[in-house]
């Protein structure tokens, strides 16, 4: 394979600028913002130069690696930190890289007033650095080490705002369920390791054709819980829309470039394992098809701005995750609809923060209203990514969204059946809330009190929303013109060749059509024609009451693994009292208790002594006596 | 008659002695009851260096008789002083280390 030396590059520069940031203090805060901005836009000049000399090379040499140094060696076990930079890691590389540029752009805008902006940019930027080691590692253990860069990252962003009891809480909650996921990761480099004998891509993907079943669903079955853990998937969903604690660009960079997209990354990244592992595989889809349902349903429930468009990726993940269980047939559509997702997902986000900006930092929608006059560059811009969430033609999210439906119906059998109904309905959900939300933002009439004083925001927020819904329009159009994402990431995947058509891709077009419009339709009925509550309504059916909840994910978390455990701790901690420290006090209280009855016998009376001195002599020559008879 | 007796004697004289030493409380008295028990030991050994005609036995007493005489001067000391302060001859008084 080709060597390139510019990789680390890619990683280096947020990795210095965060690195620089922190050590600095509060010496950078007049220019440390800037600082991160260039280094992250620089990384992603370096990603372009990257594809552009990757597009001018044959398919066989595209991949190119850089060997940093020898980490790992043990007998025959070797690791190398090395970088691996093929057709997938460049799709990730360039909308890490420039979605979060554009999200750093915005955040100097948006966080002007914040006094530890300095320090945000810093995470920002080792949020990307992290981010890009998680998609440019060779192996998994490389990978490793970014997943948890990652956790870190997301951590320390989400409880940026940690003096609010609720946001460092929520910041804790999304640590605690990424590392179950996490555990899974290790699972299965533990697995690979003890049984393939290696952690590598390469190597791995060699294996897997003389490994047992058993052994490959294992690991697949591990992965896939390290991927549910990262994109918030069905059953580790629970953290996602407590993230929103975090400020909204903190969102969009979670949303759409770099955390929750890790999971899907892993996945297409491990389609050897998957391919091995029919078990593991069918797990996958299940857990997609969940999924997409499940973030629907709460979408659909939900006043907050953000926990919409929070549990709105959750059912786009959903989509990502089914798409990539469907086998080489999906790869491609999954990365597709993951690129395109990350611009208008991130478009939303930012427009969701600017309307926040302008309306004093309110979330529910409930409150909102006529937004549309007021902000004219936001509903646009929100509009288009709206456009393209619900896969209206010709933007972006029809292209990818349309494709995942018709190869889950093409999966063949009733699992096809099953699950592209699964996708058709989601999309009929999906383009009801995302309606929802513009009816009750934009378009409906005004629901906030008149100290209120919406306004457009500033050229800095607002630039990056214009690019990202530029990108929302066409990006669709352009991946798919001619199958180009199809054909680029082909030579990574092991095409089986068989492919059956259930239904004509225009029926397909059609009946998913025909369900976004239904979508539509109904939340017009509901919102624009009816008027609406400004206070969530109280009588609603149990099954929105649910809605409201997640689902009962808490209650279900509660019940299920955290009451239990603090029922486990609490027993553990009464035994560490009971009988670990009764038994270290009890062996000092039997050297108290008798050194007090041995003390009584100096009773301090010199006549006692001498009686006692005789009664030993006595017996020393009696003994004696006895002994030498 | 038989060397025996003296050894009988020696043992009662012993036995006076160190039952004076355990249920007299003058110290005087004690004290007088330990150098009975030291010259019971004396006599013993004296006896024995009879029985078995070597003198090693009466060279140990004149070293007792040494002992007993140091400690004759030491514990008269003591005594005196811990009457002097104490104004109580009594054993029993003083228990002082037994707190």
């Amino acid at each position: 394979m080709v060597t390139n030396n510019g990789i680390v590059y890619l990683i280096a520069l947020p990795l210095i600028g965060s690195l620089l940031l922190l050590l600095l203090g509060r010496k950078a805060d007049k220019w440390g913002h800037l600082l991160a901005t260039a280094l992250s836009a620089s990384s992603f000049a370096v990603g372009l130069f990257q594809l552009s000399e990757m597009l001018s090379r044959e398919t066989e040499n595209r991949p190119v690696t850089q060997k940093l140094f020898n980490w790992i060696s043990v007998g025959s076990f070797n690791v190398d930190a090395s970088l691996l930079l093929d057709q997938l890691s460049i799709c990730f590389v360039l909308l890490i890289t420039g979605v979060g540029t554009l999200i750093h752009i915005y955040s100097i805008s948006y966080m002007s007033h914040d006094k530890d902006r300095r320090r945000f940019f810093a995470y920002l930027n080792l949020f990307i650095a992290a981010m890009l080691l998680l998609v440019l590692g060779d192996s998994y253990l490389n990978l490793y080490v970014g997943w948890e860069g990652v956790g870190l990252a997301s951590y320390l962003l989400i409880g940026f705002w940690n003096q609010k009891q609720a946001y460092a809480t929520a910041s804790k909650k999304a640590f605690v369920m990424n590392r179950i996921g996490d555990m899974g990761l290790s699972f299965a480099i533990m697995i690979a390791f003890a049984s393939l004998g290696t952690v590598s891509f390469s190597g791995v993907k060699e294996q897997a054709h003389y490994a047992s079943e058993a052994t490959m669903t294992a690991i697949g079955v591990a992965l896939l819980i390290a991927a549910v853990g990262k994109s918030a998937q069905f059953p580790l969903q629970a953290w996602l829309g407590d993230a929103m604690a975090g400020p909204t660009p903190v969102s969009a960079l979670i949303h759409a470039a770099t955390m929750v997209t890790a999971g899907v990354y892993l996945i297409v990244r491990s389609n050897f394992v998957f391919e091995a592992a029919p078990t593991a595989q069918l797990l996958v889809l299940i857990v997609g098809a969940i999924t997409l349902m499940f973030g629907a349903i709460v979408g659909t429930a939900k006043d907050d701005i953000k926990k919409v468009l929070a549990a709105s990726t959750m059912s786009q993940i959903g989509y990502m995750i089914l798409g990539a269980g469907l086998g080489p047939a999906g790869y491609a559509f999954a990365i597709m609809h993951l690129l395109t997702h990350g611009f208008f997902k991130a478009g939303m986000f930012l427009g969701a923060g600017s309307v926040m900006h302008g309306m004093n930092d309110e979330v529910n929608m409930r409150k909102y209203g006529a937004l549309r006059k007021f902000m004219p560059i936001t509903f646009i811009t929100f509009g288009l990514g709206y456009l393209a969430i619900i896969g209206v033609p010709p933007f972006a999210g029809f292209y990818s969204k349309d494709m995942i439906i018709e190869t889950a119906f093409n999966a063949g059998g009733l699992k096809g059946i099953l699950l592209g109904s699964t996708a058709l309905l989601g999309a009929a959900i999906t383009a009801f809330y995302m309606t929802r939300v513009m009816i009750l933002t934009f378009t409906s009439p005004k629901r906030w009190d008149e100290d209120q004083h919406p306004h457009e925001s500033p050229i800095l927020m607002w630039a990056p929303m214009a690019i990202l819904a530029i990108g929302s329009v066409t990006s669709g159009f352009l991946l798919s013109r001619g199958n180009a994402l199809k054909h680029w990431l082909e030579p990574l995947f092991e095409e089986h060749g068989e492919h059956q058509e259930l239904l004509a891709p225009i029926v397909v077009s059609g009946l998913t059509l025909l369900m976004v419009a239904i979508g539509v339709a109904s939340a017009v009925i509901k919102y624009q024609l009816s008027d609406v509550d400004e206070v969530a309504p109280e009588s609603v059916s149990t099954f929105t009451r649910f809605a409201r909840r997640d689902l009962l994910q808490d209650d279900i978390n509660e019940a299920l693994f955290m009451r239990p455990g603090q029922a486990i701790t609490s027993a553990l901690v009464k035994i560490d009292e009971r009988v670990v420290d009764g038994a270290v006090r009890g062996i000092g209280k039997i050297a108290i208790g008798s050194g007090a009855q041995l003390r009584k016998v100096q009773t301090g009376y010199v006549r006692s002594y001498a009686a006692l001195i005789l009664v030993g002599a006595v017996a020393l020559i009696a003994a004696i006596w006895v002994v030498t008879q | 008659m038989s060397l025996d007796n003296y050894l009988y004697l020696s043992a009662i004289l012993f036995t006076i002695g160190a039952v004076g030493v355990v249920v007299r409380r003058n110290a005087i008295v004690v004290f007088m009851c330990v150098e009975l028990m030291l010259n019971a030991a004396n006599l013993t050994l004296v006896t024995f260096s009879r029985i078995n005609g070597t003198l090693d036995g009466q060279v140990v007493a004149f070293f007792t008789m040494v002992v007993a005489a140091c400690e004759v001067v030491v514990g008269l000391a003591i005594i005196v002083t811990i009457y002097r302060s104490r104004r109580s001859a009594s054993i029993d008084d003083a228990n002082l280390l037994k707190r």
